[in-house]
């Protein structure tokens, strides 16, 4: 299905040959040093600056290069690839434009944590300060959205700094890391020696919590009666959703999971409260004000999540377990702070802890108000839903696919009603929400999941900010099915100016889009649309069975709101529940 | 409560290690009333007095981002403990032959020095803690400063405590 990594030679074999030390140019340092990091899959957009490398990849095959058709598109695409995987994302563009058109996609990995070494080109260090033809400063331009960042000023240095730069992205918080290769870099000659080892002063995740800590926080539990846990990003980012898993099995605690945090914990399980914050549920909404225990796990008390923070969580005691100290107090004062690696935390948390005992009218009191008030909608028969649209891919995938979405509705739709069950199945841009983000995304995720269903929701206006990338789907046939939720409108601002900005309607009207199926069919994709409920359950079934990439189109009404919804200066527990009220 | 707070960050001495440090500080909202920048005892590390305003829970948010940063090694509050802080200012002040004797007294008290002499003026320098620089240059706005040039705090915790 997805074009094969070419395999001449055993993984082991090339591992060893490319071992050994030899004087070789800087771009062919990186490539064997990327194939040392075990990289399978590049992708990149070439220009005048990393034309080196590019020669060097000339009929080089020890791992896949994507060529792109926007610098964005490869950059969402190792995003993807990288929360789909729990591998790092790899990158390349050239200088000038080509850096800066990946700016957006730093930014989107920075914000939700997510590993990238991002490989740029420059001009040559002569030129560099010279206003030179494609020059941008693009360490200094990412220097608040990178985790850090390299400008290479000998080839002798990539060996080193590209391992650095791949263990930096991959521990501690996870983000990205560019890499800034000036042109005569590339090209000059180096020996190269692989570099195994670490050793940077200054960067020393930690990663063992204080047992001193982990042991108040189990106190804490043995006491409350209205204990909560908010499981974030971080419990997939660490591996850790088994030992959340046991905790939450052992301790008994009823649990809501972050956008994020999403398939850190099974959908079905009982004690599982759905999504908390501005679109949450409303009962994990209502339990995070009544709660008198609230364990945060790898979550960062985003705004969306936490509504109006003087009035978040009012009567809980605050227990914040992050890899990253800076997180813990910076936007809810923390009662106990426990700095460490979720899955480590947990690990040892689990050894000891006790069912809750004192919380069991809490938790039959939250089982009942699941069940009371679900997310809802009201359907209709004449005209196709977006929420029952997403409720019939979850019936076909049966809950096993991978989803990525891009941002608005579509996306809180997909949040609300696709049920995951696994982690690193559910790939969305949380922090910057990024349009245009969910369909690259997607190809990425299907790169690194070769066997897996990957459905891409996409509302029809950010479709239209990367629909270009539908070019590498048909030629190296990824495929990604798809979904674009077609209400001819921005739904997400419509949304808000008819609720906060009384029905002033500024800017929205989307028309003048394409025919979505004739834009798949232009790039040789198979396109298909459906306009209500039958059509929609047999175009799906059709595009599913379509071994390639299909793109399908739900043509949906146009006034559709997102509820419950908490608007912003609102505590959480204060929610419009719309029409389903 | 807000207050004056004096932090030394020991620093990889890498090129834009200044800009990662000063970006930082701009983009969180970290005020900087001044920063400055020099070697330290040991090769290859840089050492950074930053003096800033702001509560207890803004200085713990300036330590624990400044970590996050790479080339970032130590962070200390100097302040927590008492130190030693000192700044340079260069003042050249108005001066016809007539005045300068006057200027001179003023001098002396403050243990500063003259440290150039033109025909009409004089340059003075006076090292000090901030308050004792404020009021060198209090005394001298009388005679009209034409230039005025000071390096910001650095500073160092007393003792033999590292």
């Amino acid at each position: 299905m997805v074009a094969q990594h070419a395999t001449l030679r055993s993984k082991e074999e090339i591992m060893e040959s490319l071992r050994k030390p030899e004087v070789i140019t800087g771009s062919e340092i990186l490539l064997r040093s990327l194939v040392l990091e075990d990289v399978e899959c590049v992708f990149g957009y070439p220009g005048g600056a990393v034309l080196y490398i590019y020669d060097a990849m000339h009929g080089f095959s020890d791992f896949q290069h994507l060529l792109t058709r926007h610098e964005q598109g490869a950059i969402h695409a190792a995003d993807g690839y990288a929360r789909a995987s729990g591998k790092v994302g790899v990158c390349i563009a050239t200088s000038g434009p080509g850096a800066t058109n990946l700016v957006t996609g730093i930014a989107t990995a920075y914000m939700d944590s997510v590993p990238l070494v991002v490989i740029t080109g420059n001009v040559a260090t002569t030129l560099i300060g010279t206003d030179a033809f494609q020059e941008a400063d693009i360490t200094g331009i990412t220097m608040p959205i990178t985790k850090h960042s390299y400008l290479v000023r000998k080839a002798a240095d990539l060996p080193r700094i590209i391992h650095e730069a791949f263990h930096i992205a991959n521990t501690g918080r996870k983000g990205p890391v560019l890499i800034d290769i000036p042109k005569d870099v590339s090209a000059e000659l180096a020996l190269f020696e692989p570099v195994t080892e670490v050793n940077i002063r200054g960067y020393n995740p930690t990663v063992t919590p204080k047992k001193l800590q982990v042991d108040k926080m189990l106190k804490a539990i043995s006491e409350a009666e209205r204990p909560i846990v908010l499981a974030g990003g971080g419990v997939v980012y660490s591996g850790g959703h088994e030992e959340l898993y046991e905790f939450i099995k052992k301790s008994g605690i009823p649990i809501t999971t972050t956008l994020l945090g999403l398939g850190a914990f099974p959908s079905g399980e009982e004690l599982w409260l759905g999504m908390p914050g501005m679109h949450g549920t409303y009962t994990a909404n209502t339990a995070i004000q009544d709660a008198d225990l609230l364990i945060n796990i790898g979550a960062r008390f985003d705004d969306r999540v936490t509504g109006k923070l003087s009035g978040f969580a009012p009567k809980a005691k605050i227990v914040h377990i992050d890899i990253d100290p800076a997180e813990i107090g910076k936007n809810v004062p923390t009662d106990i702070p426990i700095v460490g690696d979720v899955k480590t935390v947990l690990q040892m948390a689990n050894k000891e802890v006790k069912y809750a005992e004192k919380a069991d009218t809490w938790r039959a009191q939250l089982a009942a108000s699941c069940k009371e008030k679900p997310y809802r909608y009201n359907d209709s028969e004449d005209e196709l839903k977006p929420q029952w649209v997403i409720e019939m891919l979850y019936e076909e995938s049966n809950g096993d696919a991978i989803v990525t979405t891009d941002v608005g509705q579509h996306q809180m739709w997909a949040a609300q009603y696709y049920k995951f069950n696994k982690p690193r199945s559910w790939v969305t841009s949380g922090g910057l929400g990024t349009m245009g983000f969910g369909f690259p995304s997607a190809i990425g995720a299907q790169m690194a999941n070769p066997d897996r269903l990957v459905i891409s929701i996409n509302g029809d206006g950010g479709m239209q900010m990367c629909a270009q990338e539908l070019a590498i789907c048909a030629i190296n046939n990824i495929p990604v099915k798809v979904v674009i939720i077609n209400n001819q409108v921005l739904g997400m601002v419509r949304q808000w100016q008819e609720i906060i900005y009384d029905n002033r309607y500024s800017h929205i009207d989307l028309a003048g889009s394409p025919d979505f199926v004739k834009l798949a069919e232009a790039y040789g994709v198979r396109g298909f649309r459906a306009t209500n409920k039958e059509d929609a359950r047999a175009v799906w079934q059709e595009a599913m069975n379509h071994p390639g990439p299909a793109v399908v189109e739900f043509v949906v009404r146009k006034n559709e709101n997102v509820y419950p919804m908490v608007t912003q200066g609102s505590t959480i527990d204060q929610m419009l529940m719309g029409d389903s009220e | 409560m807000m207050k004056r707070h004096t932090v030394a960050v020991l620093v990889n001495d890498q090129p834009g290690v200044l800009q990662r440090v000063s970006g930082l500080f701009g983009r969180r909202g970290f005020n900087i009333e001044s920063i400055t920048v020099g070697t330290s005892e040991e090769a290859g590390l840089s050492r950074m007095v930053i003096v800033t305003t702001g509560d207890d829970k803004t200085l713990e948010q300036v330590t624990k981002q400044l970590y996050k940063l790479i080339d970032v090694i130590k962070v200390v509050d100097l302040s927590a403990n008492p130190m030693v802080g000192r700044e340079l200012a260069l003042i050249k002040v108005t001066a016809e032959p007539g005045a300068r004797p006057e200027i001179m007294g003023v001098v002396e008290t403050f243990r500063a020095a003259v440290v150039d002499i033109g025909t009409t003026s004089l340059m003075v320098q006076v090292v000090g803690d901030t308050d004792k620089i404020d009021a060198m240059i209090e005394l001298m706005k009388p005679y009209g400063i034409r230039e005025l040039s000071r390096t910001g705090v650095t500073a160092m915790v007393r003792g033999s405590a590292r």
